[in-house]
């Protein structure tokens, strides 16, 4: 089973306190730490657990620039077979429809079985699989968190959906499925792996390698556009115990006795 | 002339869901002289559609027994069908939602905007709105194109619900526009319902609920022992349920549990939208987390600084020795 994975480089918000710049325009990203989307890290495990029982090949792929190779040598170090590194200028300001017809572009390409993103990324949207299954017009599942391979012709895939129920769909190949955390555990990745494939040639796929309308993507083609970052006023939040810490406790445990939080 | 804004409405062993009274105030925010159309896909749906009829002076009703199974792929070719071109869509920011928005856009050939939480204005087709990235530690002004249509998730609970109950609508039945309903690339099989574990949460009265910040699973011994000492159960958030570290049955949020506690100790944990939407009654919030500008702040009660590996065996031993 040939399988894309497509992954994007975010700032890790468990590592970072993200903050927003003087003006607004974009987050502090300097001293930044970045890593894999929790969530491709997810597509990608599951990925290689199916190549390794079925055989194949797991491809990642990432729109950035070279920065964001640092992400596909770590999930080859993890064990994919192929990276590609989608960037041009002309993609800086793509909007989510903007991202997902450039990964069109790449996919049909190559012949892939299965392609899977994450469920979300850093943006919160849950946007780019959707759209990119609908252009391709290929079946689409998303919140997927248990898939099993049926033949070369068809899967069984389980959505999460609300309460922790699970929605079982069969579902057609070749599709696009969007990567629930939780569908598996992902292994870890050492220094050793990642030097193990420090110099793995990664091909860098442009606008015109791609076929790809520049006026199309973009800024120019971005229809929803980031206007600033702010911090909202949502009221007056909770009252911060200061002092030291046995004043702290002492306040907490008052509070608790009276909320019948202690009995 | 106007666009047309419709709402989507989910709905639930024979009742729609919070959002229905919701979407309707989102979208007097885009144009507060439309009549919104409420559109409901289902099977067996005419006592959701009259009980929407009370919120919406229109609804359209699509009902037929293929559609008794949630597919997002059948209800998106339904709506292809349906709307007229350039109209705007609300929809609910939850797994259907989720399932359907992006793909449905695509096939509309209109703009997409995921989860918004505010709206501030339509001048002319540019729609000012709200957004949260960085799993909420930021909010973002957006502006979108709507003029050729969009289709909008909303995120449930963001916007006061209308319960007015005065619309007097009308239902009118739209199944004969559908087209062809039939499950084709995508079947449904089955929902398996989620497995009971060996504590109820839901019944809990007090919760010392736990988060990523524990950072390594024997730490969890100390959110046991301060239970213990508080006689209180323990719950968790959704990473570490991942992590396998706590059962599933232990998970606070849309995917988890909901629960109705009278005291919830947050310990080491962000405050998505997704946790607290689990988080119910509302209670009394304790927050404790190392980052005075992690979300939960702004939604808890008394929030503490501090490093949950420190603090909490320090509150637990002032707690024993009560
Ligand atoms: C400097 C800058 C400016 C930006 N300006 C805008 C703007 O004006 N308007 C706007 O809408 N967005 C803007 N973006 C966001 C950017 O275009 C997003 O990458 C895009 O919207 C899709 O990301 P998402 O987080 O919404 O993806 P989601 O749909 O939430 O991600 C789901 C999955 O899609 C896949 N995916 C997402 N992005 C990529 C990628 N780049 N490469 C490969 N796979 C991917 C991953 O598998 C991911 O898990 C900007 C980003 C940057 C860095
Ligand atoms: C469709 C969908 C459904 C979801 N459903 C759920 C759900 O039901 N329930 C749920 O919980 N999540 C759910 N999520 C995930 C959710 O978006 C968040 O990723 C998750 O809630 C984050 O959990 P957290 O707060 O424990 O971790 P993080 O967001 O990583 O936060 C950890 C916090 O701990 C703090 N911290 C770190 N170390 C320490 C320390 N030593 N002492 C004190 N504080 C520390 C950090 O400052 C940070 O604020 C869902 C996501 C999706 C896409």
């Amino acid at each position: 089973m040939e399988i894309l994975v497509c992954v994007k480089r975010v700032p890790d918000t468990s590592e970072n306190e993200i903050e927003i710049n003087s003006d607004g325009s974009d987050i502090e990203r300097d001293d930044l730490v970045y890593s894999v989307n929790e969530w491709d890290n997810y597509a990608v495990e599951e990925a290689i657990q199916i190549r390794d029982n079925v055989g194949g090949s797991v491809t990642v792929v990432t729109v950035g620039d070279e920065e964001d190779e640092e992400v596909l040598r770590r999930e080859m170090a993890m064990g994919a077979d192929n990276g590609i590194l989608i960037s041009d200028d002309a993609f800086e300001g793509s909007d989510g429809k903007g991202i997902a017809s450039i990964l069109k572009a790449e996919i049909e390409k190559g012949k892939y079985d299965l392609i899977m993103t994450g469920a979300q990324a850093d943006a919160g949207a849950g946007q780019v699989g959707g759209m990119l299954a609908a252009m391709m017009d290929l079946p689409y599942a998303s919140l997927v968190n248990s898939i099993d391979i049926i033949d070369d012709k068809k899967i069984k895939a389980g959505r999460e959906v609300e309460g922790g129920n699970q929605e079982m769909n069969e579902i057609d190949l070749p599709c696009v499925l969007s990567i629930q955390t939780g569908i598996n555990e992902p292994r870890y990745v050492g220094i050793r792996g990642i030097r193990k494939v420090a110099s793995v040639e990664i091909p860098v796929h442009g606008a015109s390698d791609l076929g790809i309308d520049a006026s199309s993507v973009g800024e120019n083609g971005a229809k929803v556009k980031r206007l600033d970052y702010y911090l909202p006023d949502l009221g007056e939040g909770a009252e911060m115990l200061e002092g030291s810490t046995d004043e702290i406790v002492e306040k907490m445990i008052e509070l608790l006795k009276s909320k019948g939080g202690i009995k | 002339m106007a666009q047309q804004i419709f709402a989507y409405i989910g709905h639930n062993n024979g009742q729609a869901e919070d959002s229905a009274l919701e979407l309707i105030n989102a979208a007097a925010k885009i144009d507060s002289t439309a009549a919104v159309t409420a559109i409901v896909v289902g099977s067996g749906i005419d006592a959701v559609c009259d009980a929407v009829a009370k919120t919406y002076k229109e609804v359209w009703k699509i009902d037929a027994a293929a559609l008794s199974n949630p597919n997002a792929e059948v209800t998106r070719k339904i709506l292809v069908n349906v709307l007229p071109a350039d109209c705007i869509i609300l929809i609910p920011h939850d797994t259907f939602g989720m399932d359907l928005s992006p793909g449905l856009s695509v096939k509309l050939d209109s703009t997409f905007v995921a989860d918004v939480v505010d709206i501030e204005g339509n001048e002319g087709g540019n729609l000012k709105l709200s957004r949260q990235e960085y799993s909420g530690m930021v909010s973002a002004h957006m502006e979108c194109d709507i003029s050729q249509g969009a289709a909008i998730n909303i995120r449930p609970g963001s916007f006061a619900p209308d319960e007015s109950q005065s619309a007097g609508g009308t239902v009118t039945d739209k199944s004969g526009d559908a087209g062809d309903i039939a499950e084709s690339t995508r079947r449904f099989l089955e929902v398996l319902e989620a497995e009971a574990g060996d504590v109820d949460i839901t019944k809990s009265d007090v919760l010392v609920s736990v988060g990523r910040g524990i950072e390594d699973e024997d730490n969890l011994e100390i959110i046991h022992d301060l239970a213990k000492a508080m006689k209180a159960d323990v719950s968790c958030s959704r990473p570490i349920v991942d992590a396998k570290w706590l059962e599933k049955s232990r998970q606070v949020g849309t995917s988890g549990q909901t629960v109705k506690p009278n005291v919830y100790m947050a310990m080491g944990i962000s405050g998505s939208f997704q946790h607290m939407g689990g988080i119910k009654g509302s209670p009394y919030i304790v927050a404790v987390n190392k980052n005075s500008k992690a979300p939960i702040f702004q939604l808890a009660d008394v929030g503490v600084e501090a490093d949950i590996l420190e603090f909490v065996p320090e509150l637990t031993e002032k707690v024993e020795e009560l």
